[in-house]
């Protein structure tokens, strides 16, 4: 294959393949030089996803439950709630994220990955750090900061590990032997700077050099807001660019459009973090300025949307078959509807009444939850087997995981922004005295709850499926996992579901 | 033809002038327009606004940061106009960024499952009640689901004749015979920044109406 002019369909299409054996030596190379520090990386990010769980379901039911565990200072809700919130972020998500981020370069570099084992020495420092910054947390030197609890004898340890991660990252891109670029690359390529360049300039001005006054609000929801914006949603929307033309074998809709949908982000997204501070003590020009991005962030979410939605249509059959389909689909979907939700919640007659409850908390999980999270199982779905050369066990337990986390999500979304609507109007009518709003949001608050014992289940399906894919050993041949066995050969799309690539 | 969007460095150079752009814009401008605020004299009271806390309130604003009260406490108090915090008696103006120029980190808080502290010393000025409603808030306000903060009180046995210090508790919520409820030191340092918190000076920007 020539690897040096790829004509442009065959660019934006990465399931255009021509199945030589040259190319299939490729792969194979690939997939095994990322092998060890990705498999890694995801089990590390699995601990963190069960014991993030774990913090989350106590976070949630103290809530209801104030007597529950009351008596150690360092199960009390306060400490716990970052605890989860970081174990999430930085344990799971970003580390999981990584983990995708290398696997894509590499695959669509064309490249084999380089440095594995001192990626792996990097890995473990990040792990320490995640488990130092955790353990502080609950030991009292959280920092309040959201989104920041890392105690700062936690936080450098974390940025030198992720620089040297992302160092080898970029060189291995350096020496990709595809030279067009691949949407998912822009999108990868500016996620690896971004988060380096937020994280370390809100550490330096409020952890390690704490800043007084409200300009250091300013700082933390710059910084907050695009950890969601500028480190997970590159890196979800990289892998769904990915992986659903991947998976469906067509092309993405439009190149011109995911142009634009990648600047208009790079533009806008920056500028929204503010908008956490509508109605607080700041000049009003600032918050003015969170306002319009985020509501200019509608160009890019309605373009993507756009690409996204409409490489879709027309192979939606296959959802039934491929579930890292499934869960990039509900991913993509959900990215549609809570980027425009994010953009009616800094309109301030809105702002007003939501502001302040819990309609924000099942706000940030539809968006670390429904959309990356979902994203990232998906992405793992179908990377696993190519790392280990053998098939995911049980086709059940992918069912239980999917459903229960799709479910739970919604359980969880749906109740508490109805229940944050109804605290702010309450807030909002000054003889409503405070404790009668606070009485009527607890069933919401315990349906909140039971949402986290189903997200639980399908997370436990998760562990013992990947725990099981570990153990098994190789074989030489399986016949790839689909939710319907029978019937495969004539139904499935040839190519991408099954092994080689 | 070599479209720049296949050049690694311009992707590079457009990810670091957009961040950049949005760091001048939403961290410098505001700092340099009032990141060095000071103190303005006060006639009514002839003290300086806002005072920095000091010491058992600064140790209690780190038991503040230490569990989490950010989380359920916001510390602001929102324009007439937008929200009834006002209304509410959560403060007699809206907050500025002048109340906060010796917060380290600030507490602004994004959330009010409980309600807003930015004048809770003038609201409840009784160290006692701090002290019985953080030890157990369903004696001060039945249906809290505040967590109760146990862990900043000793039960200890009480010797010749009860401490000065002890919690007068309804029997329903008082220890075994024999035993008192004494805040430690961190709870009083709590209290004593609760108790400093009040953002009711008029200022300039931010006139108190009489």
């Amino acid at each position: 294959m020539n690897h040096q002019t790829p004509s442009l369909s065959a660019a934006l299409n990465p399931a255009d393949t021509d199945d030589t054996a040259e190319r299939r030596a490729l792969l194979v190379e690939i997939d095994a030089s990322c092998r060890r520090p990705l498999l890694f990386l995801f089990s590390n990010s699995l601990l963190w996803l069960m014991a993030g769980t774990l913090l989350a379901l106590l976070a949630s039911y103290k809530m209801h439950a104030p007597e529950f565990l009351a008596d150690w200072s360092w199960l009390t809700f306060g400490r716990v709630r970052p605890a989860h919130l970081n174990t999430m972020v930085y344990g799971f998500a970003s580390q999981a994220g990584i983990g995708v981020a290398i696997w894509l370069l590499c695959r669509l570099g064309r490249v084999p990955f380089m440095q594995g084992g001192l990626v792996m020495v990097a890995t473990v420092f990040w792990n320490l750090g995640v488990t130092i910054g955790t353990i502080g947390i609950l030991a009292g030197d959280s920092t309040s900061i959201e989104w920041l609890e890392f105690p700062k004898y936690a936080t450098p340890i974390i940025f030198i590990s992720y620089a040297l991660i992302a160092i080898w990252a970029v060189i291995t891109f350096r020496y990709r032997r595809e030279k067009h670029l691949y949407v998912s690359q822009w999108y990868l390529l500016a996620a690896l700077f971004w988060f380096p360049g937020l994280y370390a300039v809100a550490n330096i001005m409020l952890v390690v050099h704490p800043m007084g006054g409200t300009v250091g609000a300013a700082v933390n929801w710059w910084y907050a807001h695009n950890v969601l914006g500028l480190w997970f949603t590159p890196i979800g929307l990289a892998a769904i660019y990915y992986f659903i033309p991947k998976v469906i074998g067509r092309p993405i809709h439009s190149y011109s459009l995911s142009v634009l949908g990648f600047w208009s982000l790079a533009l806008f997204y920056n500028w929204a973090g503010v908008h956490h501070l509508i109605g607080g003590p700041m000049p009003a020009w600032l918050l003015t300025v969170g306002i319009v991005a985020s509501v200019m962030m509608i160009i890019p979410v309605v373009t993507v949307a756009i690409n996204q939605h409409l490489t879709m249509v027309g192979h939606f059959r296959q959802l039934k078959y491929s579930p890292t389909l499934r869960f990039m689909v509900f991913g993509a979907m959900s990215y549609t509807v809570v980027s425009l939700q994010g953009s009616s919640m800094a309109i301030r007659s809105l702002n007003e009444v939501t502001h302040f409850t819990h309609y924000t908390i099942a706000h940030a999980h539809m968006g670390v939850y429904a959309f990356f999270t979902m994203v990232l199982f998906g992405s793992i779905y179908y990377i696993m087997p190519r790392l280990t050369l053998r098939e995911w066990p049980s086709a059940t337990l992918i069912h239980i995981h999917f459903w229960a986390a799709a479910v739970g999500i919604l359980l969880y979304v749906v109740p508490l922004s109805v229940g944050g609507v109804l605290q702010g109007l309450a807030l909002n009518k000054p003889d409503i005295p405070f404790l009668k709003v606070v009485e009527l949001t607890k069933p919401y608050l315990i349906m909140r709850t039971f949402s986290g014992i189903v997200l639980t289940v399908g997370h436990t399906a998760f562990a013992i499926n990947f725990i099981w894919l570990l153990a098994t050993r190789a074989r030489p041949y399986q016949p790839p996992v689909s939710f319907i066995q029978a019937g495969l050969a004539t139904d499935r799309p040839s190519g991408p579901l099954t092994l080689a690539p | 033809m070599k479209s720049p969007m296949n050049y690694g460095p311009a992707i590079f150079a457009g990810a670091f002038l957009t961040l950049a752009s949005s760091w001048c814009g939403l961290i410098l401008a505001p700092y340099l327009q009032y990141g060095r605020l000071s103190e303005v004299h006060i006639e009514q009271t002839d003290r300086n606004y806002p005072e920095a806390a000091f010491g058992s309130a600064a140790r209690g604003r780190e038991i503040y940061r230490a569990n989490g009260c950010i989380y359920c406490h916001s510390q602001q108090v929102r324009p007439e106009g937008f929200g009834d915090d006002i209304e509410r008696g959560w403060g007699k103006r809206r907050s500025v960024s002048r109340d906060y120029i010796h917060d380290k980190p600030v507490f602004l808080g994004t959330m009010r499952t409980g309600p807003d502290l930015a004048n809770i010393g003038l609201r409840q000025t009784s160290i006692e009640w701090h002290l019985t409603h953080l030890y157990n808030p369903q004696i001060t306000s039945a249906g809290s689901i505040m967590p109760p903060f146990r862990f900043l009180f000793e039960v200890r046995k009480i010797g010749q004749a009860p401490s000065s210090d002890a919690l007068q508790l309804a029997s329903k919520f008082a220890p075994k015979a024999g035993y008192q409820v004494v805040a430690s030191q961190d709870a009083k340092d709590l209290v004593a920044y609760l108790l400093s918190l009040h953002a009711d000076a008029s200022l300039p920007e931010a006139p108190v109406s009489p």
